[in-house]
């Protein structure tokens, strides 16, 4: 799977942001390249979701320099709040910044599980529902570059792992580059390629299994932290075959 | 042709109601109402400018509620005063320095309550053809401009992050609101323009579920409004703003009887 030749999507080199004089994020660098998905990490208030903004040209007075290489972004911030005095359905929502056609909609609807919320009014939605809504409409419009600031929060147990796995079938079958903040290590751990612990600044980055040995990642999440891919690579010593029965791994 | 006033009046009416009606709907979902009561009540100074330079009204009061609104943005960029403070600065003190304007120009015989109230004697063929041109320009930039517009009302940062512009649309959106402004003073008057942009669609989102249905209904109770409100203003001799402000209350009254009984059935 190793090609030096994926096309790069997004670089971000040495991005500095300051609000009221305080540095938010100092000289963060990374780079997400075609069907690769690299994860930003790090406690609350260490600046993902700013790295995340920063990278979207959200935010603009900003040092360094960004610069993205598609068009076709899909963004899923951590945060949107739709006012009631807007009535729109969640397939008004859908089209928000593409036209799609009705069965584009359907699609993305089905691969997150709410094709039935479809005329529903977006204020009605629950948090999860929502959330869930929030991707597909990211996902439909069949982007090379995917933003996701914590795309499943608020979503069930049961949800939050498949809808992991639908994001990681996504940068596989569309091709597309993911920039994904998370909280859950473990899911991190195991379907990214690519792990920038943050902490105002890039503490540590690599790849996740690198990434965990690292003393500065131990100081920032804790011992326990760095268990977690022995965990998940126990785990797992096993794969499934197309039929759903166990093959030993060699 | 229009020769009969009141024939003009209905006409600049209808041409009015089409453009506040889809324009009232963004006011109301961007929470500008205030913005857009302050660049109508910078009018006043507008239509004093132009008497005073005697150039066409209607191009005066949009270049005043432009140069308004680009203050309010440098405003909000270099002090640290709330959105709303610097909205009634902007509004009363522009209102206040075109009434004492209009106190210099004894010359010029001149009905301050027409211009505040609106008077539909005063339309005139030209005013026809500033408003219908006028509307219609603003409604073609509009429908151009409906995607990314509304995109970024929904969210700003979505649609900053794909790529949709928001900041530039704004701006024109801004635009647009002064220019719709400049064209409808005449009819409903500077203290009730702000009431035609928002109350038909106020109405509207009583009744509506999505964005376009909002926009439909909006421009149908504007419609309604302008007809009955002239037509009482006929009738029983009464200022044609207020009358028309008038009748877009009571089809709101109506709109909220309406949303009982939809909110009832849901139940």
């Amino acid at each position: 799977m190793e090609n030096k030749n994926k096309k790069i999507l997004l670089k971000v080199e040495n991005a500095s942001y300051y609000l009221n004089d305080k540095a938010l994020i100092k000289e963060v660098s990374l780079e997400v390249k075609q069907g690769e998905i690299v994860t930003l990490i790090g406690p609350n208030g260490s600046g993902k979701s700013t790295t995340a903004k920063i990278a979207l040209g959200i935010y603009k007075k900003i040092e360094g320099r960004v610069r993205r290489f598609t068009e076709r972004i899909g963004y899923v911030p951590q945060k949107v709040s739709v006012d009631w005095t807007l009535p729109i359905r969640v397939i008004d929502f859908m089209t928000l910044t593409e036209d799609l056609k009705n069965d584009q909609i359907n699609v993305a609807l089905n691969l997150t599980g709410v094709a039935h919320l479809k005329n529903k009014s977006l204020g009605n939605l629950s948090g999860g529902e929502f959330q869930r809504v929030l991707i597909a409409r990211a996902i439909a419009k069949k982007p090379e570059l995917l933003v996701l600031d914590e795309p499943v929060q608020g979503v069930d147990f049961k949800g939050e792992i498949a809808l992991y796995e639908l994001i990681k079938k996504i940068s596989e079958k569309l091709n597309c580059g993911i920039l994904l903040i998370s909280h859950d290590l473990h899911v991190v751990m195991s379907a990214t390629d690519f792990v920038l612990c943050l902490n105002g600044h890039v503490c540590c980055s690599g790849k996740p299994h690198s990434v965990v040995k690292d003393e500065k990642y131990k100081e920032l999440f804790g011992d326990r932290a760095s268990n977690i891919l022995s965990l998940y690579e126990h785990e797992h010593d096993h794969s499934h075959s197309a039929d759903g029965s166990i093959d030993p791994k060699k | 042709m229009f020769d009969d006033f009141f024939t003009r009046a209905l006409i600049a009416g209808i041409g009015i109601s089409l453009v506040t009606g889809p324009l009232g709907c963004f006011v109301v979902w961007r929470r500008l109402s205030f913005f857009a009561g302050t660049l109508a009540h910078s009018a006043l100074l507008g239509v004093t400018m132009a008497l005073f330079f005697e150039i066409n009204i209607a191009f005066s009061v949009f270049v005043i509620s432009a140069v308004l609104a680009i203050l309010l943005l440098q405003l909000q960029k270099k002090t640290n005063l709330p959105n709303d403070a610097l909205l009634g600065l902007l509004a009363h003190s522009s209102l206040a320095v075109g009434l004492v304007v209009v106190g210099f120009l004894t010359s010029i015989r001149f009905d301050v309550m027409a211009l505040l109230f609106g008077d539909i004697l005063a339309v005139n063929q030209n005013d026809l053809l500033v408003i219908w041109l006028g509307g219609g320009l603003i409604l073609i930039v509009l429908k151009l401009i409906w995607k990314p517009l509304f995109a970024s009302t929904v969210n700003y940062e979505l649609s900053e992050a794909e790529g949709m512009k928001p900041d530039k649309f704004n701006a024109i959106f801004t635009i647009l609101t002064a220019a719709l402004i400049a064209i409808s003073i005449k009819i409903v008057g500077l203290l009730l323009i702000t009431g035609m942009l928002i109350i038909p669609a106020a109405t509207a989102r009583n009744v509506s579920n999505n964005p376009k249905q909002m926009v439909i209904f909006s421009i149908i109770f504007g419609l309604i409004s302008v007809l009955a409100g002239l037509f009482t203003s006929l009738k029983i001799n009464s200022a044609s703003g207020p009358s028309i402000i008038t009748a877009t209350l009571l089809l709101f009254i109506l709109s909220l009887i309406k949303f009982k009984k939809v909110s009832d059935l849901k139940k």
